[in-house]
């Protein structure tokens, strides 16, 4: 419970400077209703005023809470407005991105370990990869999947989830199947093992940790990736589409709110995550930590 | 006249580095019989080490003849002939105590009816009857130790090859360890090569102790130990045990001086 205590201390700080933000900057729209309607205002109006606008320049923190309530709980989720039915939609395209990325990372990263060639030559283009903005490559991959005709945009945005989430995966994955010693492999050695069994009963499991460590980066990765996805695909469904929306139809609520739900939705996934990690561990044979 | 186990005529190996060729071995000339518990003792760099890896088939000497019970390094392990000993237990930490032993029993596809008869015998030989289910790191340095001398007996190999397996241990364990090799040594019947830096080590117990010295690593001597086969701790104190120990120590000023 010690923990609590910082934690909680720091959000009551970046509450306290969000309302004084809100307050000035929805003042001005304040000021110029006033300066039209040609009257005087309080201060007891302004703080009223700044706290309750309909389209702020920023939010206070109750309103977006307020927000989210009407759109979780109070609204079906069945709703396009439902943000419960719209984070589905987004971490269906996490999910398959998800996965996806963890059978491409592991899959190149065993024939980089295990092959010379592949070493020299798959790892040069992995990094590459990783420095082309997703953005720029994200119509491609639409059209180009649309060409092979996939029908829905679930698989092109899950390509690009897979995309930025293969990468952490595929790095710790060479780092943890070449981590035995050559100790380690010399006792195999004396046991005349075959390289499958140097693979799957030495090198695999020491990945492991490895492996774990990485699956909560890619997590997040996917989840940007299908944010992203969802942003630069004209998507009209999930929450990277809502605040699009949220943008473009002036509706800061919806864009705050949706940014909120991503914000709850990944810390979700990284605690699902991490919980399965120490799972994990514990069915290891690791020691608690 | 009975063969010797491991019998080793001017084997040379030199090895090729950025730096030129270094020598490792030089003409090193050994018979190691059945039973025998032979000590290979030298400096850091005398090639003590290399030579077990050459019996082991870990590396190849680039010239002379080295045979392993009548057969190359090579079939000899393929064989199952030795098991070997590190300097680390390098158990596997995912792995329970049994499971680490079990580890060669699979990769030498040992039948899964046997495995539980040879872990139970190999876990009574080294006193770990009763941590079977622990995981390693809830053993002691000592017994994870022991662990992997378990792991190296559980496919009955007649040759123990051991690298300093007690390097990395305090000498309070190291002296138990010491006396419990012995027992396990005499009940078995096993050919034992032994690598140490540790003069009272190697003394007490070998029956046969060859001391090295380096650049290029040759043997400088060989000792037959006079001391009976039951020896308590204290024969460390007896007139025999001191003038081997100080023979041993000539051994490898001589070799140091040279």
């Amino acid at each position: 419970m010690k923990n609590i205590l910082p934690i909680v201390t720091i959000v009551l700080a970046l509450i306290v400077i969000w309302y004084g933000a809100a307050f000035k900057m929805n003042s001005t729209w304040t000021y110029d209703q006033a300066a039209r309607a040609g009257t005087e205002v309080t201060f007891s109006d302004l703080l009223r005023d700044t706290m309750q606008q309909s389209r702020p320049l920023l939010p206070a923190p109750h309103q977006i809470a307020s927000e989210l309530w009407n759109t979780t709980v109070e609204k079906k989720i069945t709703s396009k407005r439902s943000m419960v039915y719209q984070g589905m939609i987004t971490l269906k395209t996490t999910l398959l991105g998800f996965v996806f990325g963890i059978v491409i990372g592991v899959a190149l990263a065993t024939v980089i370990v295990l092959s010379r060639v592949g070493r020299l030559t798959l790892m040069p283009w992995a990094i590459i990869s990783q420095t082309i903005p997703i953005v720029a490559l994200a119509p491609i991959i639409v059209v180009l999947s649309n060409a092979v005709g996939t029908g829905t945009l679930m698989v092109p945005k899950a390509i690009i989830a897979a995309y930025l989430s293969f990468y952490p995966v595929l790095v710790s994955m060479v780092k943890g199947l070449t981590s035995p010693d050559q100790m380690q492999l010399d006792l195999l050695r004396t046991y005349g093992a075959r390289q499958s069994d140097v693979f799957w009963k030495l090198r695999l499991p020491s990945s492991m940790p490895y492996f774990f460590a990485s699956l909560k980066v890619a997590v997040a990765a996917s989840f940007v990736g299908a944010v992203v996805a969802e942003l630069s695909t004209s998507a009209i469904s999930g929450l990277g589409a809502r605040m699009l929306i949220g943008s473009q139809f002036g509706e800061p609520m919806i864009m705050w709110a949706a940014l909120f739900a991503a914000a709850i939705l990944a810390g979700l996934l990284i605690f699902l995550v991490g919980s399965f990690e120490k799972a994990a561990r514990h069915l290891m044979g690791g020691r608690a930590l | 006249m009975k063969k010797p186990v491991i019998d080793a005529k001017g084997v040379d190996l030199t090895f090729q580095t950025n730096d030129g060729p270094v020598h490792a071995l030089k003409n090193v000339n050994l018979e190691i019989n059945k039973g025998d518990f032979v000590s290979f003792i030298g400096p850091s760099g005398c090639g003590k080490t290399t030579f077990l890896r050459c019996i082991a088939g870990l590396e190849t000497p680039t010239g002379g003849t080295l045979t392993v019970n009548g057969l190359t390094p090579e079939e000899a392990r393929k064989s199952r002939a030795y098991g070997y000993v590190f300097q680390a237990a390098g158990l596997y930490p995912w792995r329970t105590i049994r499971g680490n032993i079990q580890l060669p029993l699979e990769i030498m596809g040992f039948p899964k009816s046997e495995w539980k008869g040879h872990i139970d015998r190999v876990l009574d030989l080294v006193d770990l009857r009763g941590f079977g289910k622990k995981f390693p790191w809830q053993l002691s340095g000592g017994m994870q130790q022991r662990a992997s001398i378990a792991r190296a007996l559980a496919f009955d190999a007649d040759i123990l090859l051991m690298d300093e397996p007690f390097g990395a241990l305090d000498e309070i364990v190291r002296d138990k360890l010491n006396e419990e090799l012995l027992k396990l040594w005499a009940a078995t019947q096993k050919t034992i090569g032994f690598v140490t830096h540790s003069i009272p080590e190697a003394v007490y117990l070998s029956t046969k102790i060859v001391v090295m010295s380096p650049r290029p690593g040759r043997i400088t001597d060989v000792i037959e130990s006079t001391l009976p086969p039951d020896r308590p701790l204290d024969i460390r104190d007896s007139e025999e045990f001191i003038k081997i120990a100080h023979r041993v120590r000539e051994g490898l000023r001589a070799g140091h001086d040279a």
